[in-house]
């Protein structure tokens, strides 16, 4: 399929893979070396200053094990010079006065499974190890948003620079559970040619790394935003519960399962496993945006003829 | 009622866009029906403090309180008659 997306449908001569050394980019990064040949692949590396020293690691030891050319680009400065920390901190100022260099911080959901509506947290930690959590305003929650969005989005930019200057397609690396929940960056990780797992479970995504044989270190990544400077899972910034459990969750409402069926496959009340299908079908509705092609005003219907990948 | 006009209008102008007075029922749940998404309550809940002076409490973010003109409506005039209570 990979292959003739490449060829045949986008038309270009390789792939470009950015990898953050986490589960789903390394499954991508091994699938497109098998569709097109590890000599039409490049791999990105692209840290900034809140990633993860392992996450570099792991995607070091991934490349070095396909044998693809890899870059490895910091956009710190780049994000520096955007403005995307300063914004993201001056935000963080106003939620919490003593924020300041030094501190390093996260930002949590709450609500979902409780029964409460969803809402976010700033969590905090001092220089001194202290740990303070507040409550986000509206404001203050959307420009931290779209500050760290500054970071997708400029990886996306490389991504592409890359692309056009090889005449390759860009690999988008969400699976199933993202594509669906909306957990990504419109024009940013949620831009791409071809995603080639976007329909496979996370427990899929997985088994698939272990099948193909991926490095121990990969197959044993734990999902991370990777985003915020204190360790942060997926789970904690955006689903309702852990990943594995979001994933039977998900497969559960797909399958038509009772909520009575998945409270016990996963040992919460019935009234818990309701608020999680609620949840999940809350976040199709508030993120069909994300998915959105702009709004015509008329179809150009002379496109049609022409479309790729059923669009 | 004041503080039910208040928010009726918030909610048509800032999310619907418009002062038509149909568009909007007071019983009518602004979650299921698309009006409302999280960023959109996070948006009621600083305009219930900048209109009202009332803070929403974590233990108070539920649909029952937020989800309507008329449960808004009930929880607004129960938290102000509420500090009236205690500042007496």
């Amino acid at each position: 399929m990979l292959r003739d997306a490449c060829a045949r449908q986008l038309r270009r001569r390789g792939l470009v893979v950015a990898t953050s050394g986490g589960i789903d980019s390394s499954v991508c990064l091994a699938l497109a070396v098998r569709a097109v040949g590890r000599e039409r692949v490049l791999a990105l590396v692209l840290p900034e200053r809140d990633s993860s020293e392992s996450s570099a690691h792991r995607a070091n030891i991934l490349a070095r094990h396909l044998g693809v050319s890899q870059v490895t680009h910091d956009i710190a400065p780049t994000l520096e010079a955007i403005g995307c920390y300063r914004w993201r901190d001056e935000a963080y100022r106003r939620a919490l006065p003593e924020y300041g260099e030094g501190w390093r911080s996260k930002i949590v959901i709450k609500g979902g499974i409780e029964g409460r509506i969803n809402h976010f947290v700033l969590v905090a930690q001092s220089p001194d190890g202290s740990t303070r959590e507040v409550r986000l305003g509206v404001s203050e929650y959307l420009q931290i948003v779209a500050a760290t969005n500054f970071k997708q989005r400029i990886r996306k930019t490389l991504e592409y620079f890359h692309a056009d200057r090889l005449n390759y397609a860009v690999v988008g690396t969400p699976n199933r559970l993202e594509y669906d929940q909306g957990f990504f960056v419109k024009n940013g990780d949620g831009s791409a040619d071809v995603k080639p797992i976007a329909h496979l479970y996370k427990s899929q995504v997985y088994f698939l790394a272990r099948h193909m044989g991926l490095p121990a270190e990969v197959c044993a990544a734990i999902p991370t935003t990777d985003t915020y400077s204190l360790p942060q899972g997926q789970d904690e910034f955006y689903f309702a519960l852990p990943y594995a459990q979001m994933d039977l969750a998900l497969w559960a409402l797909n399958h038509g399962r009772p909520a009575g069926e998945l409270a016990a496959a996963l040992g919460v009340t019935e009234a818990q496993a309701r608020r999680v299908y609620a949840d999940i079908e809350l976040k199709r509705r508030t993120t069909a945006y994300l998915h959105a092609r702009p709004v015509l005003v008329e179809p150009v219907s002379e496109l049609a003829a022409f479309a790729v990948g059923g669009h | 009622m004041e503080t039910e006009r208040k928010i009726r209008d918030f909610v048509l102008r800032n999310y619907l866009f418009t002062t038509d007075e149909n568009a909007l029922r007071n019983d009518q749940s602004l979650m299921q029906t698309g009006v409302l998404d999280s960023t959109g309550i996070l948006e009621l809940i600083s305009f219930l403090y900048e209109a009202f002076e009332v803070q929403v409490d974590d233990e108070e973010m539920v649909p029952e309180n937020l989800d309507s003109v008329a449960q808004l409506t009930t929880f607004v005039t129960g938290k102000l008659a509420a500090v009236e209570r205690s500042a007496v």
